[in-house]
């Protein structure tokens, strides 16, 4: 199932709305590096409330994707991560470092507000 | 002499020891006395639990069945735990109860050791009987209150307090092992979404030991908190303890730590864009 790409002003939204296989989460990848250039996007929010298992292929790419949006001249926050899946995800030893979460959405699109008032760019 | 068959065996024993209640019994508080048992109770208490246990401890005898000792037992250790009564005492008791009677059983029938001998027979297993049964139930009553307590200890002790608007504290207080590790960040995560908090301070200061188990802990804890965007401070590390944890080699450097609590609050408000002043100093035009 394709994850539906939203553009909020200066940013780009992606939520995820049911688990994804593999190939899913590459074509995600994909479009999201993409359009970050055509848009011109200055942050890119993945929302994983609806995920109830992220594997070690998921946070691999969900962490691929913050550093080539970051190369692109972007951030990416993760938001929703629910509570029993930080909590595996550590367990596991599956963790997203260097990648900046926050808890929803609005706390994501805040994050990305303060980060675009501080690098003083727009 | 009619030979007697192991019930009614059992019958006169049983009216033996109504018969001769009163020394018997004294006999038995004397010597439960003598050997320094149950001296967290008076004479007087020990007195009065004698003669119940004694007269139910007859009726066990005479009936066969145990439930109502097992009930006693139990009621009976409820009273006295709290008070400080050990295994070893409640169940030198009960065998002191049977060495007493037995002794009496000796007395009464030296004259035909054949017939004592059947006698003890008769007493022997339903004694010991007895005497398993009052120690079950007194260690079962034991566990369930460890039980019980274990678990009020687990739910009481790992609050999570708001502060301020998305300011959370946990202090920890006690031991920290690997279920209660898993609880207390469970309690944490539910608590960062609940309340919203971008910033968590975990003050540690009455955390008895750290080794490097419960130091993983920690950063498991500080690390699932970061996937909810919550920032961890962790305060309240003393000097032994991170002297222990430099020294076998434990690498918290994923973790921010400040000294005390206090200074893992201002910390936490600095996160935030809060700045306390007094308030002369707030009210002062610029």
């Amino acid at each position: 199932m394709a994850v539906p790409i939203l553009k909020q002003s200066p940013y780009l939204i992606a939520t995820i709305q049911s688990a994804l296989s593999d190939a899913d989460l590459l074509s995600l990848r994909d479009s999201l590096t993409e359009q970050v250039g055509r848009f011109r996007s200055r942050g890119v929010i993945v929302d994983v409330t609806a995920l109830d298992v992220l594997d070690s292929f998921a946070s691999r790419t969900l962490r691929d994707i913050s550093y080539m949006v970051r190369l692109r001249g972007a951030e990416t926050v993760i938001v929703g991560i629910q509570p029993e899946v930080a909590f595996a995800m550590v367990q596991l030893g599956v963790t997203l470092k260097d990648v900046a979460t926050a808890l929803d959405l609005e706390e994501g699109l805040a994050y990305l507000d303060k980060k675009k008032l501080n690098s003083g760019r727009d | 002499m009619k030979e007697l068959d192991e019930k009614d065996l059992l019958r006169e024993l049983v009216a033996h020891l109504r018969q001769n209640r009163t020394e018997l019994r004294e006999d038995w508080a004397r010597r439960i006395t003598d050997a320094k048992l149950l001296t967290a109770m008076s004479r007087e208490e020990i007195f009065a639990e004698a003669t119940s246990v004694y007269n139910k401890y007859v009726e066990a005898l005479e009936t066969g069945t145990l439930e109502m000792l097992h009930a006693y037992a139990r009621n009976l250790s409820e009273r006295i735990i709290p008070r400080g009564v050990e295994t070893h005492e409640v169940l030198g008791i009960v065998l002191l109860l049977r060495d007493v009677l037995a002794r009496s059983l000796f007395a009464k029938y030296q004259g035909d050791f054949k017939l004592l001998n059947r006698v003890l027979d008769a007493y022997e297993p339903a004694a010991n009987r007895v005497a398993n049964a009052v120690a079950v139930g007194f260690v079962q009553e034991r566990e369930r209150i460890i039980r019980e307590q274990q678990q009020s200890i687990r739910e009481l002790s790992t609050p999570v307090l708001q502060v301020r608007e998305r300011l959370l504290i946990l202090p920890i207080i006690g031991v920290i092992d690997s279920q209660r590790a898993r609880q207390l960040t469970e309690q944490l995560l539910r608590a960062i979404r609940a309340n919203r908090a971008r910033v968590v301070v975990i003050d540690i200061t009455g955390v008895a030991a750290v080794d490097s188990s419960v130091a993983n802990h920690l950063v498991q804890t500080v690390e699932a908190s970061q996937l909810l965007g919550a920032a961890v401070i962790v305060t309240g590390l003393s000097p032994e303890i991170a002297q222990t944890l430099v020294r076998i080699g434990v690498n918290l450097g994923k973790v921010r730590t400040v000294g005390d609590l206090q200074g893992g609050l201002e910390e936490a408000e600095r996160v935030l864009g809060y700045k306390v002043v007094p308030i002369a100093e707030a009210s002062k035009p610029a």
